[in-house]
C-alpha cells in the first residue's frame, strides 16, 4: 500500500473514533444518571412531584394509548395508500411522479409543523383539546409517509409471476389482494409498521401541543397524557432535580427502540432471502 | 396491469376505497398548507414586511423574527459543515478501507439513527453544555446547539452517501485498480465526483431536518432571542421559539407563530425540491 492509502486508513479510523466515543458518552452519561433508578417499581409506580420521584407506570400507559390511536389511523391509511400505489398507479407514470413527490414532501415537514396544524385543526377546529385522540391522529399523519413508502416497497417486491398466475386463474382483484398479495407482503408491511412504531415512540414536538402535559393516568382518549418523550424533556428542562428521572426515562425509551430495530431485523432476514 | 371494469362487485368498492386512501396523502399536505395559510394570511398582509426586523418583543406587538431565522440558519449551517465531510469521509473509508467493519458499524449507526433526538437534546444537557461552560460560560449556546444536531444528522447523512457510493458501476474500481490508482486518488477522482450529486443531494436533505429540527436545538441553544455573533452565545432557532412560546401566545402572537410554521414549511419544501434537481429528478430516497 502507498502512503496516501495508509494515511486515509489512519484518519478513517480517527474520524469513526470522533463519531463513537459522543456515542459512548452519550450512552455512558444516560447510564451514570440513570441507571441506579431503574427497577421495576420504576415502571410500575406512578410518577409523584410533577416526576421528581416514583415511576413512569402512566407515561407508559399514555403512550401505549397514542401509539395505539396512531396506529389504528396510519396502518389502514397507510396500507390502502401503497395498495393504491402498487395496484393502479403504475411506476414511472406521471401520476406515479406526482404522488411520490407528495410523500416525500409530508415527509420533509419538521415535525413542529405536524405539532402546529394538529393543535389548529385536531385540538381547536375539530375541538378534541389537548388530548390523546389529538396527540395520536397528528403522530399518524407524520408517520404516514414512513408507513406508506416501506408497505409500497413490500408490496412492489412480490413477483411478478403471482400476478400472472392469478390473472390467468382469473381471479377478483379483491381476492388477489387479500389472499396472494398481501400475505406475500406481510413481512414487509410488519416491517413497516414496527419502523412507524419507532418514529413514533421517538417523536416529541408533535405532543405537545396536541396530546399535552398532563402527568396523571388517562381516564378515555379525550383526556390529556403525557408521552415518555415529553416526559424526558419537561424533566430535563423544566423540573428542577428531574436529571436522573429524565435519564433513566431516557434509558427504557431507548431500550424499547434498540428492541424494535432489532425485531426489524429479524423480520428483514428471511424476507431479503425470499426476493433475492 | 390496471383493468377497471371486473365482473366482481367487491373490486369495484375496492378499487374506490384505494382512490380514497390515495387521495388521503394529497389531502394531508394540502391540509397542512391549507391551515398554516389560512391562520397566518390576515397577519402577513398586515405585518408581513415587519417579520424580517430584528425586533421581536410579542408583548408590545413586535414580531420581527430576523435574529431567530438567523439562529435557526446558523446553527444548522455549522451542524452541516461538521457532520457532512464527516460522514462522507467516513462512508468512503468504511467502503474502500476498512469492509470488514462496514456491516457493524452501519448496523450501529442504523440504531443511532433510530434515537429520539429529546434523548440527544438530554446528552447535550448532560454533558456537551456542562464541558463547553468551563472555558466559555454559560455553556448553552450555538456551538452546543450544532453539535448535538451534527451527530444527529451524522448517521442517515452517513447511510445516503454509502448508498450513493454502492451504485457506483464495480467497474470503476477495477479499471482503477487496472491502472495501479492509489485508492486515496480513485476516490478523489473518480469514485466521489461520479456520486457527488447523489451525496450532495442527500446532505440538502439533512440540512432540511437540521433546520426542522425542535427539541435537541431546543434544550441545548440557550433560546436567548439574539443576533448571532458568537459561538458561545446562546441562540433561539424558528423552532424552539414556536415550542416555546405555542404554550401561552394568543392574538396575533399566536399568528406570528403560524407564520414561521409557515416559512419553515416554505425553507423545507425548497430544500426538498432542490435535492431532486440535483440527482436530476425525483428518485426513491435511500
Amino acid at each position: 500500500m502507498r502512503w496516501p492509502d495508509r494515511l486515509a486508513g489512519v484518519i478513517g479510523a480517527l474520524l469513526l473514533l470522533a463519531v463513537l466515543v459522543p456515542m459512548g458518552l452519550m450512552l455512558w452519561s444516560l447510564l451514570e444518571q440513570g441507571a441506579g433508578l431503574l427497577s421495576v417499581d420504576f415502571l410500575l409506580d406512578d410518577p409523584r412531584q410533577a416526576g421528581r420521584a416514583g415511576g413512569i407506570a402512566a407515561l407508559l400507559v399514555s403512550t401505549g394509548w397514542i401509539l395505539a390511536v396512531c396506529l389504528l389511523v396510519a396502518v389502514p391509511v397507510g396500507l390502502g395508500c401503497a395498495l393504491y400505489l402498487s395496484e393502479q398507479v403504475p411506476a414511472g407514470t406521471r401520476r406515479a411522479q406526482w404522488l411520490g413527490g407528495v410523500l416525500d414532501m409530508l415527509a420533509a415537514v419538521p415535525s413542529i409543523v405536524y405539532g402546529l396544524f394538529g393543535y389548529q385543526f385536531f385540538a381547536i377546529s375539530l375541538g378534541l383539546g389537548f388530548s390523546i385522540l389529538s396527540g395520536g391522529l397528528a403522530l399518524a399523519l407524520m408517520v404516514l409517509p414512513l408507513m406508506i413508502r416501506s408497505a409500497e416497497q413490500a408490496l412492489r417486491a412480490v413477483p411478478l409471476s403471482y400476478r400472472q398466475a392469478g390473472e390467468a386463474l382469473s381471479i377478483s382483484r379483491w381476492g388477489w389482494v387479500r389472499r396472494i398479495l398481501v400475505p406475500q407482503a406481510a413481512p414487509g408491511i410488519a416491517v413497516g409498521i414496527i419502523l412507524s412504531i419507532g418514529r413514533a415512540l421517538a417523536e416529541t414536538a408533535v405532543l405537545l401541543f396536541t396530546a399535552g402535559y398532563v402527568l396523571r393516568r388517562p381516564d378515555s382518549v379525550l383526556d390529556s397524557g403525557r408521552a415518555l418523550s415529553v416526559h424526558i424533556y419537561d424533566l430535563a428542562m423544566n423540573v428542577p432535580g428531574g436529571m436522573p428521572r429524565a435519564a433513566a426515562t431516557g434509558l427504557v425509551l431507548v431500550a424499547i427502540l434498540v428492541i424494535l430495530n432489532l425485531l426489524v431485523r429479524r423480520w428483514l432476514r428471511p424476507a431479503q432471502g425470499v426476493w433475492q | 396491469m390496471i383493468t377497471i371494469s371486473s365482473r366482481f362487485p367487491a373490486d369495484s368498492l375496492l378499487t374506490w376505497l384505494l382512490r380514497l386512501t390515495g387521495a388521503a396523502a394529497v389531502l394531508v399536505l394540502g391540509g397542512i398548507i391549507a391551515v398554516l395559510l389560512i391562520q397566518s394570511a390576515p397577519f402577513l398582509v398586515e405585518h408581513g414586511s415587519a417579520l424580517w426586523r430584528n425586533d421581536w418583543q410579542p408583548g408590545q406587538a413586535r414580531y420581527g423574527m430576523a435574529a431567530m431565522i438567523a439562529g435557526s440558519m446558523v446553527v444548522s449551517v455549522l451542524a452541516l459543515v461538521i457532520a457532512g465531510p464527516l460522514a462522507v469521509l467516513l462512508a468512503a473509508w468504511l467502503r474502500y478501507f476498512a469492509p470488514l467493519i462496514r456491516r457493524p458499524v452501519l448496523v450501529l449507526v442504523e440504531l443511532m439513527a433510530g434515537i429520539p433526538s429529546v434523548v440527544y437534546g438530554l446528552w447535550g444537557m448532560l454533558v456537551l453544555v456542562p464541558w463547553i461552560n468551563q472555558w466559555a460560560p454559560p455553556g448553552a449556546s450555538w456551538l452546543a446547539a450544532s453539535l448535538v444536531l451534527a451527530l444527529m444528522i451524522l448517521p442517515l447523512a452517513l447511510l445516503v452517501t454509502d448508498t450513493a457510493l454502492g451504485q457506483l458501476p464495480a467497474r470503476y474500481l477495477q479499471a482503477g485498480q487496472a491502472l495501479s490508482l492509489s485508492r486515496v486518488g480513485m476516490l478523489r477522482r473518480v469514485l466521489l465526483p461520479q456520486a457527488g450529486p447523489a451525496i450532495v443531494s442527500g446532505l440538502v436533505l439533512q440540512f432540511g431536518r437540521a433546520l426542522g429540527e425542535t427539541m435537541a436545538v431546543l434544550m441545548v441553544a440557550g433560546n436567548v432571542v439574539q443576533w448571532p455573533t458568537s459561538l458561545f452565545d446562546p441562540v433561539r432557532t424558528l423552532t424552539a421559539n414556536i415550542a416555546l412560546e405555542m404554550a401561552y401566545a394568543t392574538g396575533d402572537h399566536r399568528v406570528a407563530l403560524f407564520a414561521s410554521g409557515l416559512l419553515l414549511l416554505l425553507v423545507t419544501s425548497v430544500l426538498l425540491m432542490l435535492s431532486w434537481r440535483l440527482r436530476g429528478g425525483r428518485h426513491e430516497m435511500a
